[in-house]
């Protein structure tokens, strides 16, 4: 297979590694926001290690800082999660890894790592850009969890630092660059109602759940005509 | 379920979620309806997170500091700030107006 240019080895390099610096240093916030949400620091980090998805983290910390039940955090921590299956099926085909390599592969398939892999010309660029991007924020976002944790542990009432403020901030980012089609919106403003109308009525968890049917509708319906693919 | 059962748990279905897109079929996974439930399933749960994580305080529904913090992230983000300074000047908002007694 051809080898990268030099030039354009380091392009992608540098590429991935601030995509991944950006990344990786709002682990603060996520540590910060785990502790107060009364996880242990060793839980936070397993979450960070392990798990290691932003949007799944933040919503298991918070449905279990409003009481939610371990079932609920853990069906929308994995609902949240499958959008990483359609990643992992797109950069399979550009990696080719086998064994352990694939489980790492795995691991480091998220948003970030895909986004800068699939938008490489060349395969070899891809591959490049899929291992920096998510080597560098697998290892900062464990570092920045790791100092938000004993950051948000030292601070006390977490509502002092409006940090209950912060969850909401963090989903709304995490939300903001995925509402730029008006169907996305319509999703978007019709969960949020739809969760709002069943919090007085149902466990902690449980809404934010069932406003998951609201993508499930938009998804299978019917599409017009023009958006039938060429 | 213990909080490290949830934790576990969590992260045992996410390495699951994952891996299970780089070794399935390929067409399991491509339908055109698939992709677009997919796609649009994170878009439906933060947004729902949002709602209640802003405006609900147990089984009640109501405005407070939370909601003042997430309407100046909604112009940072307007601003294209990146994520640690919306997530930041949110929690400032939010702690100065209860520090000072605007909101509870």
């Amino acid at each position: 297979m051809n080898e990268l240019h030099p030039r354009r080895r380091s392009q992608v390099v540098r590429q991935s590694l601030s995509v991944g610096l950006a990344t990786g240093a709002y682990g603060v916030s996520f540590g910060a926001l785990a502790v107060a949400s009364g996880l242990s620091l060793w839980q936070t980090m397993a979450l960070s290690t392990l798990l290691f998805s932003g949007g799944s983290q933040f919503a298991i910390v918070g449905i279990v800082a409003a009481g939610g039940s371990g079932v609920a955090a853990v069906a929308t921590s994995s609902m949240l999660g499958l959008r990483n299956s359609l990643y992992g099926l797109q950069v399979s085909r550009m990696l080719e890894v086998r064994g352990l390599r694939r489980v790492a592969a795995a691991q480091l398939t998220i948003d970030e790592s895909t986004a800068v892999a699939v938008g490489q010309p060349e395969r070899q660029a891809s591959r490049l850009g899929f291992w920096v991007t998510g080597v560098t924020i697998f290892v900062l976002w464990n570092l920045a969890t790791l100092a938000g944790a004993l950051v948000g542990d030292a601070l006390g009432d977490p509502r002092a630092y409006g940090l209950d403020a912060a969850a909401s901030a963090a989903f709304l980012a995490l939300l903001w660059p995925r509402l730029r089609s008006r169907e996305a919106q319509a999703v978007g403003v019709a969960a949020a109602v739809l969760a709002l109308l069943l919090a007085p009525h149902s466990p902690a968890g449980v809404p934010v759940l069932v406003a998951a049917v609201t993508a499930v509708v938009a998804g299978v319906r019917p599409r017009r005509e023009r958006e039938v693919p060429a | 379920m213990t909080l490290w059962a949830t934790v576990l748990t969590a992260s045992a279905a996410a390495f699951g979620l994952k891996y299970a897109g780089h070794v399935v079929p390929h067409h399991w996974l491509e339908g055109p309806r698939t992709r677009r439930v997919t796609g649009l399933l994170p878009v439906a749960l933060l947004a729902a997170l949002v709602a209640v994580q802003t405006f609900t305080s147990g089984h009640a529904l109501g405005l407070d500091a939370r909601a003042a913090g997430v309407g100046v992230a909604v112009v940072a983000l307007l601003l294209r700030a990146p994520f640690l300074v919306v997530v930041v000047l949110a929690a400032a908002t939010a702690g100065v107006l209860r520090a000072v007694g605007l909101a509870a």
